[in-house]
C-alpha cells in the first residue's frame, strides 16, 4: 500500500464510525452473539426456563433425518439454481458478444428481472402453474398431464427451481457478459486464424479466460440459493409439499418462529454461518490471489 | 463477430430472442391477468393480450383494495407507500452511513482502527436471514415492531456499501487531498465539498442496487409486522394468494404483483448505465 | 520579506534518517531549484516546507517565524503538484477560486484575483471548462493559477513538469521562470532534470540521500563542483572522472599519463574532465582509443578509453568527427581551469 495522505486527530473519525459501528453492534454482533448463545440451550416444553445443554443441539440435528433431509434439499436445490442460472446467462451472454452493435439492446432487455424480488418471481411462477387457473397447468392437462406441485413433491421442486434461475438469469448473464466483452478482441482473431471453430474457441479459450469471473459467480450464486430463494419457497410452496422443498434457511424459519423451537432453530443459524462464512472467506481469498486485466 | 456467414447472424438472433421471450414471459402473463376480468382468468386459457379491465382493476386495487364483492385488503397506494418508505430509508441510511465511515476509515489514523474496520467487515458475512431470531428479539425488546424505523435499521447492518466506498477512495489520488488541504480545507469541508462530488457516480450505482435490494425485502419485513397498514407490498402480494381453494379475485392480484413490480424496474432501467458500472465493480 | 530558514532539519521515516541535518537560507524572491536522483529526500524536503510532512528535529521559519507547528494553510504558501491535483468536478474558475473561499474573501476579490492570473496565464477563455476538457500544459497552467491567487509568500513547486511531453516542458520552463521573475516571489522548486534545474535556479541545492551536496548558482555548481557527486550530477554527458595518485604536484593516472597540478594534495584522489573541456591536439596530454562516435550535429560525442587502461572517456568536440578515426588514438588537450580534483575519501573538491 503505498503511502497516504491522512488528516490529523482522532475524535471526528471515532464520531464518523460510530453510526455504523452503533447499528452493527445492535442488529449484527450482539443478534448474531446471541444466537449462538441461544444454540447451546434448549427450552422446556412451556417455554419457561431454557436449559444449558453444550452441543446437543447440534448433535442432534446432525442426526435428526428431517435436518439431513433439508441438507440434501439445500444443496440439490442451489447446484440445480446455480447450475442453469449461469450456464443460462453464459449462453446468452456468449450470443450477445457476438453482435457487435445488437449487445446493448439486448442487456437492456436482459437484465430488468434483476428488479424482481424473489417472492414476486415466485408468485409469477405460481401463478402460470397454479392447478385450477394456470396457464401451463392448462397446457399440461391438455396433453394429458395432471400437474398439482402441491401433491407431488418433484413437482414442487421442479417449480421453485425455475422461478429462482428465472429470476437469477439476469445477473448472470450481466457479469458474463462484461468478462466477455474484456476478452481481448486480438485473442479470439488469432484463434479463429489458427482454425479454431466458434465452439472450440469457447470450450478452449473463452471458458478458462472466465475462470475468475465464474468461480466469483459461482459463490455468490450459492448464497443466494441458500438465503434469497426463501422468497420463493415461502410463495410457491411453503417449505411442501411434506417439506420436500424446506431448504434450509426456511427450516430456521419454520422451526423457530412457527414451531417456536429456538434453540435448535438458533443452532441451525449457527451452521448456516459456519457455511457462509466459509464460503465468503475462499471468495476472499481466491479474488485477491487472481490477477484481473 | 469473427465468422461472417449470415446463418450464424440469425442463430445468434434468434437464441436471444428466445431467450427475451422466456425472461418476459411471466410478467407479461401477469400483466395480460390484470388487465382482464375474474372469469376470463378462473377459465384458461388466458387470453395472450391485454384486455379492458386495465384502469378499473388497477384503480380499485390502489385505492379500494380490490373490486366490490370480493372481499377487501387495505389499498395498495399504502402498502406502496409501506415499501417506499423502507426502501428509501434503507437506501439513504445505508449511504450515509457508509461514506462517513469509509470517510474515517480511509483518511485518518485513529487508536483501533484497525479493529473498527475488521468489524465493519465481519458483517459482509452474514445475510440477516441467518440472525433472523434474535434480530427480531432486539427488535421486539426496544419496542420497534410495526415501525419503520424496525423495518429499516436491522438492514442498513451489513458493510458491503462501506467496502465498496473504501475500495474507490483509496483510488483518489493522494495529491488532491494534499491540494486541498494547502488550500485550506477541514476535514469535513473535504468530504462535502471534493469527496461526495466525485464519487457520485458510485454512489448512483449504489443507490439503485440498495433500493432494489430494499423494496425486495421478505423475511424480515414477514416476521416484524403484524399490523395490516404496515405490510410493505411484496408482503402483501402473497398474502393475497388464496391457499388451497380460497377465494381471491385475481385481476387485483395480478395488478398488485405488477404495481410491486414496477418501481424497482423503472429504477434500474432509468438508472441502467450506473447499476451495471456500480454492480460490476463491486466484485473487484 | 519572505526569507525561508530550515535551520538542521533532520526527517525520519520510521528507522530510516531521510533528511540529514539540512540548513539553507533562500533570500526573498529567490528561485531555489531543489535537485537530486530519485529518493534523494528532495520531494520530503518540500513538503516539511510545506507542512505536509512533519520534521523531526530543526526549525523550519518563513518571514522569520517558525512553523513547524502551522498547517500548510497558515502558513500562506502554496504549491504546485506534479499530477496538478485539479478538483475534477469544479470548473478552471472554480479550482482558483477554491482556496479564497475557504478563506472567506470576499466575492468580488475572488474575482478579480481570479482574473488577474487567467490574464497572466493566459487561461482567460478557460475559465468555464472543466479539468478533462484541458491539454496537460493547460491543466498545468491551472494549477499555478491556484497557487498565484492565493497571494502567498512562497511558491512550491514539486516536479511541476514531469509528467509533460519534452516540447512543452522546454516552453513552460521559460514560463515559469518569466512568472516567478515577474511576481517575485520566493520559490521552491524540485527536480530531478538538472536541465531545469540550471535554466531555473538563482541558486541550486545538489541533494544525495538525504544530504546537501552543493548550495549555490548553477554557474558555481557546474565550473566548481564542491563534491563528487555534484560534478557527476550537472552536466550532460556527465563529467569524465579518473583515478590518479598526486605526489608533489603531480598526478598520475592509471595508464602512467601525468598531469601538473597547483594541490599540493598527497595520496589517491579523482580527476574530473567534462567531456566539452576537451580540444582535439596532437600535443594534449590525454590519450584516448576512439569506440564509438556519436555525430549530434553540432558537435561529436567521442567515447572510448583512456588509452592502456580500462577507464571509459568520453569527449565532446565541436564540428563533426569522422569516423574513420574508430580504433584509433587521439590526443585532447584541456586548459588547466577545468580539471576538477576530488579527495578520493571523502569526495570533496581539493581544488
Amino acid at each position: 500500500m503505498k503511502k497516504r495522505v491522512i488528516f490529523k486527530g482522532w475524535w471526528l473519525p471515532a464520531l464518523l464510525v460510530a453510526p455504523q459501528l452503533v447499528i452493527s453492534f445492535l442488529f449484527f454482533f450482539y443478534p448474531s452473539g446471541q444466537a449462538l448463545w441461544n444454540s447451546l440451550f434448549l427450552p422446556d416444553p412451556f417455554g419457561l426456563k431454557t436449559e444449558f445443554v453444550g452441543l446437543d443441539n447440534f448433535k442432534f440435528l446432525l442426526t435428526d433425518p428431517y435436518y439431513l433431509a433439508s441438507f440434501k434439499t439445500t444443496i440439490f436445490f442451489s447446484t440445480a439454481v446455480s447450475f442453469f442460472s449461469m450456464a443460462i446467462g453464459l449462453y446468452l451472454a456468449a450470443l450477445a458478444d457476438r453482435l457487435i452493435k445488437g449487445a446493448g439492446i439486448y442487456q437492456t432487455l436482459l437484465i430488468w428481472p434483476y428488479a424482481i424480488a424473489p417472492a414476486i418471481a415466485g408468485v409469477l411462477w405460481l401463478f402460470l402453474f397454479n392447478g385450477n387457473i394456470g396457464l401451463v397447468s392448462y397446457y399440461l392437462k391438455g396433453l394429458g398431464y395432471e400437474w398439482n406441485h402441491t401433491l407431488n413433491g418433484d413437482e414442487a421442486m421442479f417449480l421453485v427451481i425455475l422461478a429462482s434461475t428465472w429470476g437469477r438469469i439476469s445477473y448472470n448473464f450481466l457479469f458474463f457478459l462484461a468478462g466477455l466483452q474484456a476478452i481481448p478482441k486480438s485473442v479470439i482473431e488469432a484463434a479463429a486464424i489458427d482454425g479454431a471453430s466458434f465452439w472450440k474457441r469457447f470450450f478452449t479459450i473463452v471458458i478458462p479466460l472466465l475462470s475468475p469471473i465464474t468461480f466469483f459467480l459461482l459463490v455468490v450464486n450459492i448464497v443466494y440459493a441458500f438465503f434469497d430463494t426463501f422468497g420463493v419457497i415461502h410463495t410457491i410452496t411453503s417449505g411442501g409439499p411434506e417439506q420436500s422443498t424446506t431448504i434450509l434457511v426456511y427450516k430456521v424459519f419454520s422451526d423457530g418462529f412457527v414451531s417456536q423451537d429456538l434453540g435448535s432453530s438458533a443452532a441451525q443459524s449457527v451452521i448456516l454461518l459456519l457455511v457462509v462464512g466459509v464460503l465468503t472467506v475462499i471468495q476472499f481469498k481466491y479474488i485477491e490471489r487472481k490477477v484481473h486485466y | 463477430m469473427v465468422e461472417k456467414k449470415k446463418s450464424a447472424y440469425w442463430l445468434t438472433h434468434a437464441g436471444l430472442i428466445i431467450g427475451v421471450l422466456f425472461i418476459f414471459f411471466p410478467v407479461w402473463l401477469t400483466f395480460v391477468a390484470s388487465t382482464v376480468n375474474q372469469e376470463e382468468i378462473i377459465n384458461p386459457p388466458l387470453p395472450l393480450w391485454p384486455g379492458t379491465e386495465m384502469f378499473e382493476n388497477y384503480y380499485h386495487a390502489l385505492f379500494k383494495g380490490g373490486r366490490e364483492g370480493y372481499g377487501s385488503n387495505e389499498p395498495v397506494i399504502n402498502m406502496l407507500i409501506n415499501s417506499s418508505i423502507m426502501a428509501l430509508g434503507i437506501t439513504i441510511g445505508k449511504i450515509t452511513i457508509s461514506l462517513l465511515s469509509a470517510f474515517a476509515i480511509v483518511y485518518f489514523r485513529f487508536p483501533f482502527r484497525k479493529t473498527c474496520f475488521w468489524l465493519i467487515f465481519m458483517t459482509l458475512m452474514l445475510p440477516v436471514e441467518v440472525r433472523i431470531v434474535p434480530t427480531y428479539e432486539v427488535v421486539a425488546n426496544l419496542n420497534l415492531l410495526n415501525s419503520y424505523t424496525g423495518l429499516i435499521f436491522p438492514l442498513i447492518a451489513s458493510a458491503t456499501a462501506t467496502f465498496l466506498f473504501r475500495q474507490f477512495f483509496m483510488t483518489i489520488p493522494d495529491e488532491m487531498v494534499e491540494a486541498a488541504r494547502m488550500d485550506g480545507c477541514s476535514p469535513m469541508r473535504f468530504f462535502k465539498d471534493i469527496l461526495i462530488p466525485i464519487s457520485k457516480t458510485n454512489i448512483a450505482a449504489l443507490f439503485v442496487i440498495l433500493f432494489i435490494y430494499g423494496w425486495n425485502q421478505y423475511l424480515w419485513p414477514l416476521l416484524m409486522t403484524t399490523d395490516p397498514d404496515m405490510k410493505t407490498i411484496v408482503i402483501a402480494l402473497d398474502a393475497m394468494i388464496p391457499a388451497g381453494d380460497d377465494f381471491a379475485h385475481w385481476p387485483t392480484v395480478m395488478a398488485t404483483a405488477v404495481l410491486a413490480m414496477l418501481p424497482p424496474i423503472a429504477v434500474v432501467i432509468g438508472m441502467q448505465k450506473f447499476f451495471v458500472k456500480g454492480l460490476l465493480e463491486s466484485d473487484k | 520579506m519572505s526569507e525561508i530558514k530550515l535551520e538542521n532539519l533532520k526527517k525520519s521515516f520510521g528507522k530510516t534518517e531521510v533528511i540529514h541535518d539540512l540548513s539553507i537560507d533562500v533570500k526573498d524572491g529567490e528561485l531555489i531549484v531543489i535537485v537530486g536522483p530519485s529518493g534523494c529526500g528532495k520531494s520530503t524536503l518540500l513538503r516539511m516546507v510545506a507542512g505536509l510532512e512533519d520534521a523531526n528535529q530543526g526549525n523550519i521559519l518563513i518571514d522569520g517565524k517558525q512553523v513547524n507547528e502551522l498547517e500548510p494553510m497558515e502558513r500562506n504558501i502554496a504549491m504546485v503538484f506534479q499530477n496538478y491535483a485539479l478538483y475534477p468536478h469544479m470548473t478552471v474558475f472554480e479550482n482558483m477560486a477554491y482556496g479564497l473561499k475557504i478563506a472567506k474573501i470576499p466575492k468580488e476579490e475572488i474575482n478579480s484575483r481570479v482574473q488577474k492570473a487567467a490574464d497572466i496565464l493566459e487561461l482567460g477563455q478557460l475559465l468555464e471548462r472543466k479539468p478533462n476538457q484541458l491539454s496537460g500544459g493547460q491543466r498545468q497552467r491551472v494549477a499555478m493559477g491556484r497557487a498565484i491567487v492565493r497571494n502567498p509568500v512562497a511558491f512550491l513547486f514539486d516536479e511541476p513538469l514531469s509528467n509533460l511531453d519534452a516540447k512543452l516542458r522546454v516552453q513552460m520552463r521559460l514560463e515559469i521562470k518569466k512568472l516567478q521573475t515577474q511576481l517575485k516571489t520566493t520559490s521552491l522548486y524540485v527536480t530531478h532534470d538538472q536541465v531545469e534545474a540550471m535554466t531555473l535556479a538563482d541558486r541550486m541545492i545538489v541533494m544525495n540521500q538525504g544530504n546537501v551536496e552543493h548550495i549555490g548558482t548553477p554557474l558555481e555548481v557546474y565550473t566548481k563542483p564542491k563534491t563528487l557527486f555534484t560534478a557527476q550530477f550537472i552536466g550532460s554527458p556527465a563529467m569524465n572522472i579518473f583515478s590518479g595518485d598526486c605526489q608533489k604536484g603531480q598526478i598520475i593516472l592509471s595508464n602512467g599519463t601525468t598531469l601538473k597540478t597547483n594541490s599540493n594534495h598527497s595520496g589517491k584522489l579523482n580527476v574530473g574532465l567534462r567531456p566539452e573541456d576537451f580540444i582535439m591536439d596532437d600535443k594534449g596530454s590525454i590519450k584516448l582509443k576512439v569506440e564509438l562516435v556519436e555525430l549530434i550535429g553540432a558537435n561529436t560525442l567521442i567515447h572510448g578509453k583512456l588509452e592502456n587502461s580500462n577507464e571509459v572517456l568520453v569527449a565532446s568536440i565541436a564540428g563533426v568527427i569522422n569516423e574513420d578515426k574508430i580504433g584509433k588514438n587521439i590526443n585532447l588537450a584541456f586548459k588547466d581551469d577545468k580539471l576538477h580534483l576530488f579527495n578520493a575519501n571523502t569526495n570533496l573538491r581539493i581544488n
